[in-house]
């Protein structure tokens, strides 16, 4: 690795190119950084804008294109910013043999959102995970940051129900059942 | 610090622990905190607090997965000179019980007339005080409790998770207390390199992450490498969704991972590691990286390992969620900053792997069994599993079962005790139809072949594989074409694209099942379907796309019936 001379700092100001400069930093802007350096970023800032690539890219020295054919590669990485309110659907086959799939079909048609999807006032976003880990609890939904075990496709929406009724006046609930 | 000093420091937390009267100990695994154990936590301490107890009455002990998830949170009493008591389904109220009923009372606590107001007591909770009292007489505690004698408990065997629920995961003292890194200091001080592959060959322990590769014979093709440099990559992706082994013991036991990977370290001469670790595991990461930085302030990691010239260091790396990272060749891709494709072997990472040098990569499971093999012995070890397959093994029992969780069991145990004296059978009116083990690799196993003792060759033989670990048990409610359906979609969605038969062949494996479930297939369908599962298994690239096929092959074995009824008769053309 050839030395270089420190690079600047993100021209917006934003505190939170902070973190993703130490991490650079930490690893010695070298190529093989890339993959924490953008789990990091995807952490701080919810997802992968083009300006955040453009970036990393320029600091790891890596073209563009490899940095976006290494995030596209990997599931946990996504390039919009999910709704203000979520809730994550496992689908891992503890939650799938137990049901998941109607609770997440369910959902989905309760608040006119598709699986992977946020509604169009990006108030809610509906996604799935692959094993929450709490398989013994199958199947298992994760509202906000709050899990919940044992659901069922009613509970799940009155749950999502009772968080949108917060945020938002006028419920747009599709008769479901 | 050399082994003295760390042996004292075990010593002494030892001595620590013994000085209270009774021990406490709460889940806070991720599957218990998912159902509640953070409350129940603190609702423990508060009512001790509250209790106005002395200090070595009780201490309260967060700890790992102590197994039964289904009925979390779990709570454990150890008593001195009683049996431990253990509790299922602990809400905050209950736990405010259970700590009356063994916990003494101050005597101001005591008296149901005692002044709540003005008291100067720092932990004075008059609310806690009010319903310890009350709870003295819980009767409802009785059911909650779990009897000793539970297959749930008695059918198993922990060697891998032997301090797993039994101590503090994050205290490195706790992990020495319980004889931790002696196995370490045995490897560095009495044995060679070559002694310590040895021992490992001798022990007969085979790879846990799927393949069954004995790990001895790993360990000496990277030994006898010619290299300057040389790296130990332990694999902790475990992407099999709905298993959480290799989870439990990096969340749970980190340093018991990180005794393992410095023995291997040694044996191979590598000076270098790094832990992969799937990224959806932040309570992993975090357990892992507080083990890392504990084990460097006690030189068990650095320029000289607890005092020895030998020196080793390692890190983690995060995974971003790619099930084809846990192929060993894709893992080192990833741990290059690359995208995760795998690559055709040989060369085998044994010979070039992680930037080109010679390495070794085991998964957490294998590496968890080796400060055991070291400090208990090659044929202690040895003695326990069959023929082929020595020790036990971690299984996630998911799915339609009364009993479930995380179980370690010797190797040559029968499905059928797993599932009925451990599982507790089908809960319910249904009735028991397959178990599925090795996840989206694997296949699934019928009632008639359910007393075949688990080992790898047998599960190969019934057309399943070991896998790392997951077994979900399906009822007869399950349709199998759409469970086959199931693992299918998982697969197209995580072929990497590299070769043609996995991106294809599986998108094609999908459609003729869609085609099959919603009823517009002819019998010829079936056969294509055949034809096209073994031309994925034998051309794909690597494991993923050659073990894809295998729920639907096995369930085309088994439960071909089901697949016929969907079929279109000629009548209704
Ligand atoms: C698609 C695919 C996924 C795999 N996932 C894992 C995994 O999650 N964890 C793991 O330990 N091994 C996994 N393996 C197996 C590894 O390639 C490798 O064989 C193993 O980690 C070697 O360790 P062992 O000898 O200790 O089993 C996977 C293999 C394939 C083909
Ligand atoms: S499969 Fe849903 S939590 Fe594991």
């Amino acid at each position: 690795m050839t030395s270089k001379s420190k690079p600047s700092e993100h021209p917006s100001g934003d505190e939170r190119y902070k973190s993703i400069d130490r991490t650079m930093k930490r690893a010695g802007y070298q190529k093989d950084a890339l993959l924490e350096v953008l789990n990091v970023a995807q952490e701080t800032f919810g997802f992968l804008s083009e300006d955040l690539m453009v970036y990393i890219s320029r600091h790891v020295n890596v073209p563009l294109s490899q940095t976006y054919g290494v995030a596209t590669f990997y599931h946990m990485f996504t390039f919009e910013p999910l709704g203000e309110n979520n809730c994550i659907i496992c689908t891992g086959t503890a939650c799938h043999v137990k049901g998941a799939n109607k609770i997440a079909g369910l959902v989905a048609e309760s608040f006119d959102v598709e699986e992977g999807g946020t509604t169009s006032d990006r108030l809610f976003s509906l996604t799935t995970a692959r094993c929450l880990g709490s398989c013994g609890l199958a199947p298992v939904i994760v509202i906000n940051g709050t899990v919940s075990g044992k659901e069922t496709p009613d509970s799940t929406v009155r749950r999502v129900a009772d968080m949108l009724n917060g945020a938002r006046s006028e419920l747009a609930v599709v008769e479901a059942t | 610090m050399n082994y003295g000093e760390l042996l004292a420091l075990g010593q002494q937390e030892a001595e620590r622990q013994e000085r209270f009267e009774r021990r406490v100990f709460c889940c806070t695994s991720t599957a218990c905190l998912s159902a509640g154990a953070g409350l129940t936590h603190t609702s423990i301490e508060q009512a001790v607090a509250a209790s106005g107890c002395e200090e070595h009455d009780a201490e309260v002990v967060k700890t790992g997965c102590m197994g039964l998830c289904s009925r979390g949170p779990l709570v454990r009493v150890e008593q001195k000179g009683q049996d431990p008591v253990m509790y299922a389904d602990v809400d905050a109220e209950l736990a405010q019980q259970i700590v009356a009923r063994h916990v003494p009372f101050a005597e101001k606590v005591r008296d149901p007339d005692a002044d709540e107001e003005g008291s100067t007591d720092p932990h004075d909770i008059p609310h806690y005080r009010a319903s310890l009292r009350k709870a003295k007489s819980g009767k409802g505690l009785e059911r909650h409790i779990l009897p000793a004698d539970m297959p749930f408990f008695t059918k198993q065997k922990r060697l891998v998770l032997t301090e797993v629920g039994q101590i503090d995961p994050e205290k490195i003292e706790a992990y020495l207390a319980h004889g931790g890194y002696r196995g370490l200091h045995r490897a560095l001080t009495e044995m060679t390199p070559e002694q310590v592959c040895q021992q490992v060959l001798d022990s007969g322990l085979r790879g846990r992450g799927g393949g069954g590769f004995p790990t001895g014979l790993k360990w000496n093709l990277v030994r006898k490498q010619q290299a300057e440099q040389k790296y130990v990559i332990v694999n902790g992706d475990e992407g099999d969704p709905g298993a959480y082994m290799d989870r439990t013991v990096m969340e749970d036991d980190p340093h018991r991972v990180l005794e393992g990977m410095i023995i291997c370290a040694h044996a191979v001469g590598a000076r270098y590691g790094y832990l992969y670790v799937r990224g959806e595991y932040p309570i992993a990461i975090d357990r892992l990286r507080r083990a890392i930085r504990a084990a460097r302030r006690r030189g068990i990691l650095g320029k000289s390992v607890m005092g020895t010239d030998f020196a080793f260091d390692c890190n983690l790396r995060i995974g971003a969620g790619a099930f084809v990272c846990g192929e060993e060749t894709a893992l080192i891709h990833s741990i290059e900053g690359k995208r995760g494709m795998p690559r055709m072997r040989p060369p085998y990472p044994s010979e070039s792997g992680l930037w080109d040098a010679p390495t070794v990569l085991n998964n957490v499971e294998t590496i968890a069994n080796i400060p055991s093999i070291m400090t208990h012995g090659a044929e202690y070890f040895a003695s326990i599993g069959t023929e082929k397959s020595k020790g036990t093994k971690v299984f996630a029992l998911a799915g339609q079962l009364r009993n479930t969780g995380l179980i370690e069991v010797p190797m040559g145990i029968s499905l059928q005790e797993i599932v009925e004296d451990i599982g507790e059978g089908v809960p319910g009116t249904a009735a028991f139809k397959a178990a599925q083990t090795g996840g989206p690799s694997g296949g699934c196993i019928p009632s008639e072949f359910l007393d075949t003792p688990v080992d790898y060759e047998n599960l190969t033989r019934l057309g399943s594989i070991m896998g790392s670990g997951g077994l979900v048990v399906i009822d007869d409610d399950t349709s199998m074409p759409e469970f086959a359906r199931f693992f299918i979609d998982f697969s197209v969605d995580e072929s990497c694209g590299k070769c043609l038969p996995c991106r294809v062949g599986t998108v094609q494996i999908r459609n003729l099942l869609d085609k099959i479930i919603a009823g517009n297939a002819v019998p010829e369908d079936l056969d294509k379907l055949d034809a096209l599962c073994q031309l994925v298994k034998t051309t794909s690239l690597c494991g993923l796309g050659q073990s894809a096929p295998n729920p639907v092959i096995s369930t085309l074995t088994y439960f071909r019936h089901e697949y016929e009824a969907l079929l279109l008769s000629v009548s209704d053309n």
